[in-house]
C-alpha cells in the first residue's frame, strides 16, 4: 500500500506536459488530488480551493526513476558503518530484504530529489544472490512511507565476473550453483515439511533462502540479473528459459551485440549509458549500447550507480540521446520503462489519471545542464528544494561564513 | 577513477584518487618555454643532475595547414566569435576571427553549426598508470610501499597502449597530467603528456613541461599506512615535514658543490632530488586535499619550507576558503559534483567552482577518472549553470577556461596551450554543438595541428593494440 499523508489539490497550469504514455501536450494542466494524478490535459477544470502553480514556459514530466542504487542503504561508501546493503557471509541471500536497512533520514535523499529524482531502486549487494530489492519514493519519515507499492520488486542475482568466487572461480560454476539453488528451492517447496525435519540431504541454501526464491520461480517476482559479457547475458537468458523466470538484465554492457535476441526474449534491461571503459567483464562496452538496444525493440531503463549522485541519471539520459537514443526513448527509460520493468507500471512512471503524483516542473529539457528544477511533488506533496548542500552554500556564499 | 561497475549498484571502492590515488608529480624544468624550443631542453634538468633524464622525444606530426570556417569559436580569452574561422599550420594557430586569410594549400573544414574550442586539458588523470582493463597487471599508480616515494616517476608506469587514451581523445582531451595515486604522503612525479597515439611515453611527454609532485592529505595515506604510520592527520603532517627537512639539507649540499666543485659531488638521492626541485620552484606541487582545514595546514607547510602549491586537487571544500586560495594564488582542481563517497568528501557542493571564480581564484574542472575525462565540458557546464542558478555570475568564457586555460596554468603551460590565439599550439576541438550542453560531441580533435580524431572518419579514430582484433 502506498501511504499518502496529505490530502491536497494542486493544479499545475500552463506548462508543456510530457506524460510519457502519450505525446507532449502544450499549455496543459496537471491536476493532483490526494496524492494521485486526477487529470491531465488542456481542458481541465481547476477546482476552487486548489493550489495553483503557474508553469507557463516550463516542462512537466513524471518524477525520474533510477533503476539502481542503494539510496538509504549507504550513507558514505567508504565508511563501512554506514553501509546496510550487504548480508555478509551469505552467498545465497535470497531472504535478505533490504527495506529495514533503509534510513529515511539519509542526507542523500534530499540532495537527489531536489534534482528531480523522485523514486529509486534500493538494491542489496552481495555474492551470488544478493537479496531482495525494493523501490522507494524519496520522501517519507518512515520506511513504510517510502516503499513504493509492494516489496520486494525484484530478486537480485549476479552472473557477472563479480560473483565468480561464489561459483568456485568459474562462470560455469556460478551458473551450475544457481541451478542447484533453484532446483533445491523447487524441491523444498514440494517437500518442505520433511526438509524441516532434516530428513533429507543438505540443500543448497537455508530454508528461508529457498523459500524466498519461490515467488521468483513462480514468476511472481522478476529476477534482476547482473550480466555484462555477452555470454553471461546468454546464460541469464538460458536459465530464465529453463525455469520460466521473469528476467530483467542489469548492466548488459555487451547487450548491443545480441540486442535482437534480448528483444525476442522480451527481457527488459537496465543500463548505464556513460559506461565505456573496457574490462575483461565487458570488452565490448560502448556508449551506443542504450540506443542500439532500444532500436532493436528492447525495453530499456537507465541507471546511475553512484548512489550519492543518482541525480546524474539526467546526464546519463542526455548522453544516451547524444549517442543515438531518441529523446522520447530516453525519457521513457527514466520513467515508465523502469516502472513497468519492476511491476509498478500501473502506478508509476507516467502522468496518467490515477497514478501516484510524482511530478517535476523543470525550466526546460530535464537532461540539459541549463535546466533547473522548479517544483518537485512526491505522492502529491510539494517537496522543499532544500538539502544539506543548499545549506552549505548559504553558509559559505559570502566569507567569512555565517555560523 | 570509478570502475565500470559490472554490477549495478556498486560504487567501486577502489576508486581512483577519490579513494586511493591522486597525485601529482612534476617534470623538472625552469620555466614554461615555447613548445618547439623547449623540446631540446626536455625534462629533468635538476641542479643535481649532470645528464639527460628520460627526455621527451615528442615530435610534431606533419600535417597540412587547416582552416575551419564559419564556426562559433570560443577562444577562452573572452571571445565567442559567431561565423568565425581559425587557421593553423605547422602546429601553430595563425589567425582567428571573422575575416581570415587561409593559405591556398589549406584543408578546408566546414564549421557551419559547429563550435570550436581549445583542446581540453585535464590536470588530474591516471590514464596510463591505471590502465584498462583494470586488472592488477595494469595497477601501476600507487607505489604504496612507503609513505614518501618522491623518487618514483609516473612516466615510468604509463602504458601508452592504454585503451582509455583514445576514449579521452574522443572527448576532446589533448593534454593530461598523469599522476601517481594518493596512497602516499608524497606519491612521486607526474607526467605531462600530449594525448596522442605513441609507442613510448617519451613520445608523449610535453616538451619543456614542469614535472608535478603528487602530495596527498587526509584519509588515504593514514588508512594505507595505519599499521606502520602515519595513522593520523598529525602523522601525515610530520611525514611531509621530515621529508622537506631532509630535502633542505640535500639542496644546500648540492648548491654548495655546484658553487665550489670541491671534492666529490654529494651522493645523489632520487627522492630528495625531486623534493629539492620543489624547493627550487622547478617542480610544481599538485596536492590532493579535500578539506578546507587541511588545505590551510598545507599552505602553512608550504610557507614553512618556502615552496608554492600550484593546485589543490579534489578540494571539495575549497569554497569555504576561496578568499584565502585566491590570495595565495593556488588553483583548485575540482569536480563539478562528486561528493559523499568518503567522509572527507561529504561537503562537496555544485557551486564550488563558481564560488572560487567569484572570489578571484582559479578553478579547474578535473576528472581523476577515465570516464569523467571524456566529458569535462559537460562537468564544467554543470558547475557553471548551478553557479548561475545560485545567483553567482559565471560567464561561458570562464566556464570554458575551467577545462582549458586554467589547467594550462596549473601545468605551467599557459603560454603555449589553453586558448585559441595566434602563436599558440594548435590543440583544437570541433564540437557538434555548444560544448556547454549535454548533447555536444567532439567531432574533430587536433593535437599540435594533427587530426588525431575525426568522428566521421574511421581513418582518424586511433585504436590501441589492446583493442584491435576483438570486434564481436
Amino acid at each position: 500500500m502506498i501511504a499518502f499523508l496529505l490530502a491536497q489539490t494542486i493544479a499545475i497550469t500552463g506548462g508543456t506536459v510530457y506524460p510519457v504514455s502519450g505525446p507532449k501536450i502544450e499549455n496543459a494542466t496537471v491536476l493532483i488530488r490526494d496524492g494521485r494524478i486526477a487529470a491531465v490535459g488542456t481542458n481541465v477544470a481547476v477546482p476552487a480551493g486548489a493550489t495553483r502553480i503557474d508553469a507557463s514556459g516550463k516542462w512537466i514530466t513524471p518524477g525520474l526513476i533510477d533503476g539502481a542504487g542503494q539510496m538509504g542503504l549507504r550513507e558514505i561508501s567508504a565508511v563501512q558503518n554506514t553501509n546496510e546493503s550487504a548480508l555478509r557471509g551469505d552467498e545465497v541471500a535470497a531472504a535478505f530484504n533490504v527495506a529495514e536497512g533503509i534510513n529515511p533520514a539519509s542526507m542523500l535523499i534530499p540532495v537527489n530529489r531536489v534534482e528531480g529524482i523522485t523514486t529509486t531502486l534500493a538494491v542489496p549487494n552481495g555474492d551470488l544472490i544478493w537479496g531482495q530489492a525494493v523501490l522507494i519514493d524519496l520522501d517519507g519519515t518512515t520506511i513504510e512511507a517510502m516503499v513504493a507499492t509492494r516489496s520486494p520488486v525484484a530478486m537480485v542475482a549476479d552472473l557477472s565476473e563479480g560473483s565468480k568466487s561464489a561459483g568456485g572461480g568459474s562462470r560455469a560454476g556460478v551458473a551450475q550453483r544457481l541451478r542447484r539453488v533453484f532446483n533445491d528451492a523447487l524441491e523444498f517447496s514440494r517437500r518442505g515439511a520433511s526438509y524441516q525435519r532434516a530428513q533429507n540431504e543438505q540443500l543448497a541454501a537455508s530454508a528461508a533462502d529457498l523459500e524466498a526464491l519461490l515467488p521468483v520461480l513462480r514468476g511472481q517476482i522478476p529476477l534482476l540479473a547482473v550480466a555484462n559479457r555477452r555470454s553471461d547475458i546468454e546464460t541469464a537468458l538460458r536459465i530464465a528459459r529453463e525455469y520460466k523466470l521473469r528476467l530483467i538484465l542489469a548492466g548488459a554492457a555487451e547487450g548491443w551485440e545480441i540486442a535482437d535476441k534480448i528483444a525476442a526474449a522480451g527481457v527488459p534491461v537496465v543500463v548505464q549509458p556513460m559506461d565505456n571503459i573496457p574490462s575483461f567483464d565487458a570488452l565490448g562496452v560502448r556508449y551506443e549500447n542504450a540506443a542500439l538496444l532500444a532500436k532493436a525493440g528492447v525495453k530499456v531503463s537507465l541507471m546511475e550507480t553512484q548512489t550519492e549522485n543518482s541525480r546524474n541519471l539526467r546526464q546519463q539520459a542526455g548522453n544516451a540521446v547524444a549517442y543515438g537514443m531518441t529523446w522520447d526513448q530516453a525519457l521513457r527509460a527514466v520513467t515508465l520503462a523502469p516502472a513497468e520493468a519492476f511491476g509498478v507500471g500501473g502506478q508509476y512512471g507516467s502522468l496518467d489519471v490515477g497514478k501516484v503524483a510524482n511530478v517535476v516542473v523543470w525550466t526546460g529539457d530535464p537532461f540539459e545542464f541549463s535546466t533547473g528544477v522548479e517544483h518537485v511533488f512526491i505522492r502529491g506533496k510539494e517537496i522543499s528544494l532544500r538539502s544539506r548542500q543548499t545549506e552549505l552554500l548559504d553558509r559559505y556564499r559570502t566569507l567569512p561564513p555565517k555560523y | 577513477m570509478r570502475q565500470v561497475s559490472a554490477a549495478l549498484l556498486l560504487v567501486a571502492l577502489t576508486v581512483g584518487c577519490a579513494s586511493a590515488r591522486a597525485g601529482q608529480a612534476g617534470a623538472a624544468q625552469s620555466s614554461p618555454a615555447p613548445a618547439q624550443t623547449a623540446a631540446k631542453g626536455a625534462a629533468g634538468d635538476s641542479t643535481s643532475v649532470d645528464r639527460p633524464q628520460y627526455p621527451s622525444t615528442y615530435k610534431r606530426h606533419p600535417n597540412p595547414p587547416v582552416v575551419i570556417r564559419n564556426a562559433t569559436i570560443m577562444t577562452a580569452t573572452g571571445q565567442e566569435i559567431q561565423g568565425g574561422s581559425i587557421v593553423f599550420r605547422d602546429g601553430r594557430i595563425v589567425s582567428v576571427g571573422t575575416n581570415v586569410d587561409a593559405p591556398a594549400d589549406a584543408v578546408v573544414v566546414d564549421g557551419t553549426g559547429k563550435w570550436v574550442t581549445p583542446g581540453v586539458i585535464d590536470t588530474h588523470s591516471h590514464i596510463g598508470v591505471y590502465a584498462a582493463p583494470g586488472t592488477f597487471a595494469e595497477s601501476d599508480g600507487n607505489e604504496a610501499t612507503n609513505p614518501v616515494t618522491a623518487e618514483v616517476w609516473a612516466e615510468h608506469s604509463v602504458w601508452p597502449q592504454d585503451p582509455q587514451i583514445p576514449l579521452a581523445i574522443a572527448g576532446g582531451v589533448t593534454t593530461i597530467q598523469a599522476l601517481p595515486g594518493s596512497a602516499n604522503l608524497i606519491g612521486g612525479r607526474s607526467a605531462i603528456l600530449k594525448l596522442i597515439p605513441a609507442r613510448s611515453v617519451q613520445e608523449m611527454k610535453f616538451p619543456g613541461a614542469h614535472y608535478g609532485l603528487k602530495m596527498a592529505c587526509g584519509e588515504n595515506p593514514k588508512r594505507v599506512y595505519q599499521n606502520r604510520g602515519p595513522s593520523t592527520r598529525m602523522g601525515n603532517m610530520a611525514g611531509y615535514r621530515a621529508a622537506f627537512i631532509q630535502a633542505e639539507q640535500y639542496r644546500r649540499r648540492w648548491d654548495k658543490w655546484n658553487a665550489d666543485h670541491q671534492g666529490d659531488p654529494p651522493q645523489r638521492d632520487l627522492k630528495l632530488e625531486s623534493l629539492a626541485e620543489v624547493l627550487r620552484g622547478n617542480i610544481f606541487v599538485q596536492n590532493h586535499c579535500y578539506r578546507a582545514d587541511e588545505m590551510m595546514q598545507m599552505l602553512d607547510l608550504a610557507h614553512e619550507f618556502g615552496f608554492k602549491i600550484r593546485s589543490f586537487h579534489h578540494a571539495v571544500e575549497a569554497y569555504k576558503i576561496a578568499d584565502v586560495l585566491a590570495r595565495e594564488g593556488v588553483a583548485v582542481s575540482i569536480w563539478a559534483d562528486w561528493w559523499g563517497f568518503k567522509e572527507e568528501a561529504m561537503d562537496g557542493i555544485y557551486e564550488n567552482a563558481a564560488l572560487n571564480q567569484q572570489a578571484g581564484g582559479r578553478p579547474v574542472i578535473h576528472s581523476d577518472d577515465a570516464s569523467g575525462i571524456q566529458r569535462l565540458n559537460q562537468e564544467a557546464a554543470k558547475a557553471m549553470y548551478h553557479g548561475r542558478r545560485a545567483g553567482i555570475q559565471v560567464t561561458r568564457d570562464q566556464a570554458l577556461r575551467w577545462f582549458t586555460a586554467n589547467p594550462a596554468w596549473v601545468l605551467g603551460l599557459d603560454s603555449i596551450i589553453g586558448t585559441l590565439e595566434p602563436g599558440k599550439m594548435a590543440d583544437i576541438v570541433v564540437w557538434s554543438g555548444d560544448p556547454l550542453t549535454v548533447y555536444a560531441r567532439a567531432m574533430q580533435v587536433y593535437n599540435d595541428g594533427w587530426l588525431v580524431y575525426d568522428r566521421n572518419d574511421p581513418a582518424h579514430q586511433p585504436k590501441m593494440d589492446f583493442t584491435i582484433g576483438r570486434e564481436p
